[in-house]
This record gives C-alpha cells, sequence and structure tokens, in this order.
C-alpha cells in the first residue's frame, strides 16, 4: 500500500541526514587540529548525497553515496616555535571553516525534523484507516 | 444488489488510494530536499481521479477470467487502472537553485498537509456514507 512505502522514504532521509550531522560534528571536534612534520593535516569531509528508487518511480528515497574530503589546503601559520612546525616553521591548520558547518548542521536538522513529521502525519493517517467503519 | 448500495464507495474508495500516492509522493519530495540534481514530482490528482472514475465505468461491464456467477461481487483491480504512473508530472520550479535540485519544501509541506487533510475527509466520507447503509439495513 502506498502510505507504507512513506517510512521507507522517510527513513532513508532521516538516516542520511544524521550522517551528515555525524560529519558536521568530527569536522567541528577537529577544527583546531594541526599537522605533524608531514604537514598532512585533517581535511573537512562532505557527504554526498543519492537519490535511489525504492520500488516505483513514486518512491524516492535517499542515500549518502560518498564521504568526500575537501582538498583546499589548510592554513598555515608561521610559529618556528611550536614543535609540529615543519622545515620552514609553519603550522599547517585543518581546513575546516567553522560557520560553513554551522550552516550544514542548521540545515541537517531541519530536514531531520520535516521528515520525522512526514512520518508521525503517515502513521497517524494509517490509524485512522485502520479505524473506518468503527 | 450490493452493487447498488456500494457503488457510491466506488468512488471515495479510488479517491484514498490516489490520496495515499500522493502523499507518497510529497514524501519523498521532502526526503531528497537536499539531494543535487534531483527534480520535485507531483500527482496531478484532477487527471487521475478521472482516468480512474473513466476505467471503472468501462470496465465495470467486463467479466474476470472465470464465468461470472451471480453470486458474485464484482471487484476492480484499483492499482492497476489507476495507472498513477501516467499522472506523474513535475513539479514547477519556483526558483534556480545551483546544485540542481528543484524542490521547493515550504510548498511541499504546504501541500503534504493539504493532502493529509483532504485524506482524513475522503476517510470521513466514507464512515458516514457506511454508518447510513448500516443504519438503513438495520432498519432504524
Amino acid at each position: 500500500m502506498s502510505m507504507f512505502s512513506i517510512f521507507g522514504v522517510s527513513g532513508s532521509a532521516i538516516s542520511a541526514q544524521s550522517q551528515r550531522l555525524n560529519v558536521v560534528a568530527s569536522n567541528l571536534a577537529n577544527a583546531d587540529a594541526v599537522a605533524g612534520p608531514d604537514g598532512k593535516a585533517y581535511k573537512a569531509r562532505q557527504v554526498v548525497f543519492e537519490t535511489v528508487l525504492m520500488d516505483s518511480d513514486a518512491s524516492a528515497g535517499v542515500k549518502v553515496n560518498a564521504i568526500r574530503e575537501d582538498q583546499s589546503p589548510g592554513r598555515k601559520v608561521l610559529d618556528p616555535n611550536n614543535p609540529s612546525a615543519d622545515a620552514e616553521g609553519y603550522v599547517t591548520h585543518s581546513n575546516v571553516n567553522p560557520v560553513e558547518e554551522m550552516v550544514n548542521m542548521i540545515s541537517a536538522s531541519r530536514s531531520y525534523q520535516n521528515n520525522v513529521e512526514v512520518m508521525n502525519t503517515a502513521k497517524t493517517l494509517l490509524l485512522k484507516t485502520l479505524q473506518m467503519g468503527q | 444488489m450490493f452493487a447498488q448500495l456500494t457503488s457510491a464507495l466506488d468512488f471515495h474508495g479510488k479517491a484514498l488510494v490516489l490520496r495515499a500516492e500522493r502523499q507518497r509522493v510529497i514524501a519523498s519530495n521532502i526526503a531528497n530536499a537536499d539531494t543535487p540534481g534531483y527534480i520535485a514530482r507531483d500527482l496531478n490528482f484532477r487527471d487521475a481521479m478521472a482516468n480512474a472514475t473513466l476505467a471503472g465505468a468501462s470496465q465495470g461491464a467486463a467479466p474476470s477470467s472465470s464465468p461470472p456467477d451471480a453470486r458474485h461481487i464484482p471487484l476492480a483491480s484499483l492499482t492497476g487502472e489507476l495507472g498513477s504512473g501516467s499522472s506523474l508530472g513535475y513539479a514547477v520550479q519556483t526558483q534556480p537553485s545551483m546544485d540542481g535540485n528543484s524542490v521547493d519544501l515550504d510548498r511541499e509541506r504546504g501541500n503534504f498537509v493539504d493532502n493529509a487533510v483532504r485524506y482524513e475527509s475522503t476517510l470521513r466520507f466514507i464512515n458516514g456514507y457506511s454508518k447510513t447503509i448500516l443504519s438503513a439495513i438495520q432498519g432504524q
């Protein structure tokens, strides 16, 4: 029945959005990490969403296709006294942009709330359908 | 005899199935609000309903595979003739987006609530009609 597949669709959406929140949390936690002398700092991660057809053309769920690392170079700060400084005295920080991550977090949480509301409404309507005729 | 009693319920039954279909399409749109390249779909309810009632009227006289018995109640196959795939169109894009996503979340939320209320009202119509028939059968 059409209404039951709504749970699959919205379930896939909240799962994908929670993975996105997970990635945002990882990025924010590692925002101040510095690299070792080899220069390999933490690179910010982003999720890539992809539509996945559930059973027919009308049911389109979503899944996380891949988690990509942002390849832009990390911020270099001149600090020769730091034990993690490289040969020229620069310390490489991560390339996480905290403002962007906060915007991502707000968008992910709004999407999550919307999809939870869709599931609740579908559940209410199905329960009322079960009581039809009584 | 039963066909005359329940024929008025056919219309609301088809409407209920189509409303559930539309609910699923709108839920898919809301789930894919962040997916790049996703184009929003919508069900053209008026066309789908017209197709369903037209198909039902022409198919009402067609017998099933087994020879018809006078005691058999004719049941039309709803999912086959309702054919929601033909009325599934694309929603008009309101704001262009850089990643190719055409879902307008505010409009989808409004459609979802609208469709949910109409689903519930169709349920109430069916309930009221079946209670009327029951009270007529009981002779009150």
